[in-house]
């Protein structure tokens, strides 16, 4: 069994984020990059079942669209545990130009489960995923928490409003995660450090693709007025206020 | 042309959501000069499909295939699809939620229809037809052109409202074409708790972080949500300990959401925490700590210990009610 993980490069969540251009280009200036938390995530699962089933998984790719100012990402996803890189060597413009490019290499060289993140942290998109599966023909399924491969049997648990699913699939098939697929994401120790710098990362030419929308500028959030505080020995007037002022209770 | 919404039930019954979707594309519709159609999965009676008239739909499409009684994502894609065919849709609307997401970008590819996530109101120009969503995980607003003929869009749950304008809708039965191959998804066992509000629909929301101390002073919170009948939430680190269940989890890794007061009990504020609630309209904080970054984003704020001041709040909502 193949499985395919499409990583995001994403700026560290504590990032502030800024705009440049008259506010129509994200600022990059001092940020640090980051594997996108679920895509991490799922490629700790990933590694955590293919040390439990060596003879079912024998190897685990991460797929990432971007330039080569990524690669530093990329690297560390192998130093993590993947086997194998693919760079498709185009900026990102949407979430279809994505789940479009890796289509295309994924229907030359196929895999048995892809795994993306639920939404990446910088665009939102929550849209690869479904893209992706749409473009493969592939069935979906979104909002996972679990995922085990027992006996090459695979069984899922994926969010629903106020609870979750167990599922059963068969390959091929693409799934989204979110939190809980792992407790926590690997950190790269010193070995897998060095034996990510022997590991293949292999750069794909984009294929042609039209986005179907367009960034075109961005916004602050309003500020917010400032917090009226309480006294704490008068409890009664927050409901009062919440009541007459807000009149929201 | 007209304007198809995918009209969510929960147990056989519309969610406020779903209201607030009809109303949303109610409004569009007229922006348009177009009208609603609203596409129903699932077991719902005809008394409550007749509800999304009250909200300006003027046709219902009904389906119910019993092999669609739980999510396949591909065989709802291609029922949707199908349906927007048929009304001649140009626009189509789903909830930001885990089922309009994993739908809306399905659809997306089928229809060649350029989709925006997470939307929080009415487009800003109808030509090019741009519209605003939240991005960098609520850090900023992003203003994106869909440049295709079909569009596609998750609307943010509590962004619009509900406006009432009714329609007498006529109601309809739609038989999608699906083949059992298409079905790949078998659910073995569902899970989900009844009877509750849901954290995602809920108006008002009562959280706790680690400032609670543990599991066994939750009953305030509890009694507190119960009493304004709202949902329960937490931080990250109280599900990770196991004091709450994930299904509470808000933040960037959990839950978004938009109620109209989060009360942020014991919750220090970190980015985020706050990428899951920072559009709640009203936020109230209760912290001991009076530099607690959660003071910068709050609306009202008590220095305090939440042991002693949530019984106070209970005791005036209480009062209140009375
Ligand atoms: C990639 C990533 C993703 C993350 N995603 C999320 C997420 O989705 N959601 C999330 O919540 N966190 C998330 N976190 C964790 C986040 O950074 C914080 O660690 C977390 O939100 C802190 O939770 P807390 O406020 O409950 O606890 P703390 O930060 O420990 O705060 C406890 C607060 O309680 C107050 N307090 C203590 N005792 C009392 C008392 N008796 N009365 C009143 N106040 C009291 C303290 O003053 C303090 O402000 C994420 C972190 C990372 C790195
Ligand atoms: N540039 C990219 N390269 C590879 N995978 C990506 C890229 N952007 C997003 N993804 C994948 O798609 C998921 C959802 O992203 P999005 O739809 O953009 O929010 C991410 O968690 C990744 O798994």
């Amino acid at each position: 069994m193949k499985i395919l993980i499409c990583i995001s490069n994403v700026p560290d969540t504590t990032t502030k984020i800024k705009f440049t251009n008259n506010n129509t280009t994200f600022d990059v200036a001092g940020v640090q990059w980051i594997i996108n938390p679920w895509d991490e995530l799922a490629l700790t699962r990933a590694i955590e079942l293919k040390e439990t089933n060596a003879g079912t998984i024998e190897n685990i790719t991460v797929i990432h669209v971007g330039l080569n100012t990524s690669d530093p990402t990329i690297r560390k996803a192998l130093a993590i545990g993947a086997d194998k890189a693919i760079r498709i060597n185009a900026e990102a413009k949407d979430s279809y130009f994505v789940a479009a490019q890796i289509a295309e290499f994924v229907k030359k060289e196929p895999f048995d489960v892809i795994l993306c993140g639920i939404e990446s942290s910088d665009y939102n998109g929550f849209s690869v995923g479904g893209m992706l599966s749409e473009l493969l023909d592939y069935p979906s399924v979104s909002a996972l928490s679990s995922l085990e491969i027992a006996n090459a049997e695979i069984k899922l648990k994926r969010g629903i409003d106020g609870g979750h699913e167990v599922i059963s699939i068969v390959t091929p098939f693409v799934g989204i995660v979110q939190k809980g697929i792992a407790k926590e994401a690997r950190i790269p120790n010193m070995r897998g450090i060095m034996m990510a710098k022997a590991k293949p990362l292999q750069v794909v030419e984009p294929v042609l693709i039209d986005n179907f929308t367009e960034f075109v500028s961005f916004e602050y959030p309003k500020p917010k007025a400032t917090c009226k505080k309480i006294d704490p020995e008068n409890v009664k007037e927050l409901i009062n206020l919440l009541h007459n002022e807000a009149k929201v209770i | 042309m007209s304007i198809l919404v995918f009209a969510e039930n929960w147990d056989g019954k519309f969610k406020k959501q779903t209201f607030e979707l009809v109303s949303y594309a109610n409004s569009l519709a007229k922006l348009l000069n177009s009208s609603v159609v609203a596409l129903s999965i699932g077991k719902v009676e005809d008394d409550e499909l007749k509800k999304l008239g009250n909200y300006g739909a003027t046709k219902i499409l009904n389906v119910s295939d019993n092999r669609l009684n739980t999510l396949d994502n591909k065989a709802f894609t291609i029922t949707i699809a199908q349906a927007a065919i048929k009304e001649n849709a140009n626009i189509i609307i789903f909830p930001h939620n885990i089922t309009g997401k994993a739908i809306a970008s399905r659809i997306s590819v089928r229809l060649k229809a350029g989709l925006v996530t997470g939307v929080n109101g009415l487009p800003t120009s109808t030509d090019p037809f741009t519209i605003v969503k939240k991005s960098f995980t609520s850090k900023a607003f992003a203003n994106i052109v869909i440049k295709t003929p079909v569009k596609i869009i998750t609307l943010f749950q509590n962004a619009f409202g509900i406006i009432e304008s009714p329609a007498s809708p006529v109601i309809e039965a739609f038989a999608p074409e699906i083949n059992d191959s298409d079905i790949k998804t078998i659910v073995k066992e569902v899970n989900k708790v009844t009877g509750k509000i849901l954290l995602t629909d809920a108006e008002i929301v009562v959280s706790g972080g680690r400032g609670m101390k543990g599991p066994e002073n939750w009953g305030a919170i509890e009694e507190l949500a119960k009493l304004l009948n709202g949902a329960t939430a937490c931080s990250r680190p109280v599900s990770d300990e196991g004091w709450r269940s994930h299904e509470e989890h808000v933040g960037q890794t959990g839950k978004i959401i938009a109620p109209n007061i989060y009360f942020a009990c014991g919750i220090s504020g970190a980015i985020q925490h706050l990428g899951g609630v920072s559009s709640s309209k009203y936020i109230v904080a209760i912290n001991k700590d009076p530099e607690a970054p959660i003071f910068e984003v709050a609306d009202y704020g008590i220095v305090g210990d939440v042991q002693k001041i949530l019984p106070e709040i209970i005791n005036a909502v209480k009062e209140l009610k009375s």
